[in-house]
């Protein structure tokens, strides 16, 4: 009879080894670049961090050792995302509540979520190319060309889809008990989802739009072809309808620049970005985690 | 308001005439006749599947809610059809309440959760006033006057049943649909919820779903047996049907039908 010791020479026990090695050390090999890429930027970049980086605007490239700051581009950034915010979070949070609560899974419903998942997966440079032609060539918008606003209206293509997949996807978990029991209560519809769903699903709602905020913000391809670039401060309003310059086509042109101080202002430039983007993810982390609390035992 | 289409019977708040009940080309209830009399407390019984569920929401147009339901006949209160194309169901529902099966507070404080529905039917009286004496009218004033800031989830299973309950008076309905009130709760809240329901007989009258004969036998002056037989358009292969109706005490003690019988006395089911 055999012994019911564990035999470590047995070959299913060899192989089982191996194939537990294998896959730990495939593991660790798709999480290194994550950690080089990261520890990298943060060497490159981190020295490059001074207070004078937020206040100033970039240098024009070639004329002297000191680059400037990085002003224009982070608020640049801030503006462009906050466009493509106001534009994404109604449109897709309206859409998500079409799908979720509205929609009775007919065939229109269908083809919008085919069409919501065929759209988060557009190359990001395409929709700046469609922005382009439908915004920035025509002049449509008051006679201005390359806008932040039209920066602005490329990302919040991008955001879409996120947005309403998160939306659906949030109220969807929301228990039909407790639409019955607003409903009972005499609720219309619109009250019904207003007081009671939304509500229930704002946090993994919130995650998806700052998930989406997090994609949108790091994105260059879609501005080259509409925000541009600037070196100049946004002194008011009226600057949305001109150039602006942003974080990541700022990495873009200043990456690819012969000089030295240039190169370190984009190094300076993709700290920045990493860092920010890096704690929105962790603050949608947390938002997710505060829901799994409050969840109803 | 909509004109009475015909006469309301003296006495009869909710009429069904002929009501068929399909989910999609299946048929879950055929034909049924029955009248429920203003002040009593109706018990629905009958073995799984003979849609005595689905009866009920029929009657304050839940039935909406469930894709492909549709309802044929008619359903009269106070002597109009609530399936009239110009009946609006927000304001059935505002008429004819109700408690569900899974106490189902919203994730708001017990006082809210009793507010919500009286502001959104435009009440403008002292709010105060209305959720104490609701939650009084439901037993459980007492339980939770000092927690009323608190999430209605902080109470047990039988309180968060009373608090829906609470919840439904507060809009001053003049039914209240009670869909198995009781199969989630243990057997002390299942008894404060039947001395709470023969508080509220002086008020409103009441339709109650149970699988409990027990139940319907201590709370109900009415009692309506809904029994299902094979039928090949049916939904899961069986129609529904009313097969008895009467006094409670006339179907426990001496039922007509052979079914009812043998279903009280728990042949089938």
């Amino acid at each position: 009879m055999n012994s019911l010791y564990y035999q470590k020479r047995l070959s299913r026990n060899i192989g089982d080894k191996f194939f537990t090695s294998l896959s730990v050390i495939c593991a660790l090999i798709a999480i290194l670049p994550l950690i080089f890429l990261v520890t990298y930027i943060l060497y490159k970049g981190g020295s490059q961090i001074t207070p004078e980086l937020f206040t100033l605007e970039p240098n024009p490239p070639g004329d002297d050792l000191d680059a400037g700051g990085i002003n224009p581009a982070l608020i640049g950034t801030l503006i462009i995302t906050t466009i493509a915010s106001i534009i994404a979070i109604p449109v897709g949070v309206g859409g998500g509540i079409y799908l979720a609560e509205y929609s009775k899974g007919g065939a229109f419903s269908r083809f919008i979520r085919f069409g919501v998942n065929v759209l988060a997966g557009v190359p990001s440079i395409i929709a700046g190319v469609f922005i382009y032609a439908l915004i920035v060539s025509t002049k449509i918008l008051f006679g201005s060309m390359y806008s932040g606003l039209a920066g602005g209206m490329a990302l919040s293509i991008l955001m879409l889809p996120t947005v309403i997949k998160t939306t659906d996807e949030g109220l969807k978990l929301v228990p039909n008990e407790l639409r019955y029991a607003s409903l009972g209560v005499g609720a219309s519809m619109y009250t019904t989802i207003l007081k009671v769903t939304l509500p229930s699903a704002f946090r993994s709602i919130a995650t998806g739009v700052v998930l989406g905020i997090a994609r949108a913000a790091g994105e260059t391809a879609p501005l080259i072809f509409t925000a541009l670039f600037s070196y100049y401060y946004i002194t008011g309003f009226g600057d949305l309808f001109y150039e602006m310059g942003s974080l990541a086509v700022l990495i873009y042109n200043f990456a690819l620049e012969p000089y030295d101080a240039q190169n370190k202002l984009a190094w300076a430039a993709s700290f920045i970005l990493v860092l920010s983007i890096l704690s929105v993810n962790i603050f949608s982390r947390i938002l997710a985690a505060f829901n799994e609390k409050t969840k109803r035992v | 308001m909509i004109k009475n289409t015909k006469k309301a019977q003296k006495n009869y708040i909710l009429s069904l005439e002929n009501v068929s009940i399909s989910y999609g080309k299946n048929e879950a209830v055929k034909n049924v006749f029955c009248n429920f009399k203003q002040g009593d407390i109706t018990s629905l019984i009958g073995p799984s599947g003979c849609g005595k569920s689905t009866v009920l929401r029929s009657l304050n147009r839940m039935n909406d809610l469930i894709p492909n339901c549709s309802l044929k006949g008619t359903v009269l209160f106070d002597g109009t059809n609530i399936y009239d194309k110009r009946i609006d169901p927000v304001e059935v529902r505002r008429k004819i309440g109700m408690v569900f099966q899974q106490p189902n507070p919203f994730p708001k404080s017990i006082y809210e959760n009793i507010a919500f529905g009286a502001r959104i039917n435009g009440f403008t009286g002292d709010m105060d006033e209305l959720v104490e004496s609701s939650l009084k009218k439901a037993a459980l004033w007492d339980e939770c006057k000092d927690k009323l800031d608190e999430s209605g989830y902080s109470l047990s299973g039988g309180q968060q049943q009373r608090l829906c309950i609470a919840r439904t008076i507060a809009i001053e309905p003049e039914i209240i649909l009670m869909d198995e009130p009781c199969s989630a709760l243990d057997p002390i809240s299942t008894l404060k919820i039947e001395e709470t329901m023969h508080e509220l007989k002086k008020n409103y009258t009441i339709i109650i779903v149970t699988h409990n004969m027990q139940q319907a036998l201590r709370v109900s002056d009415m009692t309506a047996f809904f029994n299902a037989i094979a039928f090949d358009d049916g939904f899961d292969g069986k129609v529904g049907y009313l097969a008895e109706f009467n006094t409670t005490k006339k179907i426990f003690n001496s039922p007509k039908e052979k079914t009812t019988q043998e279903y009280i006395s728990g042949k089938f089911g």
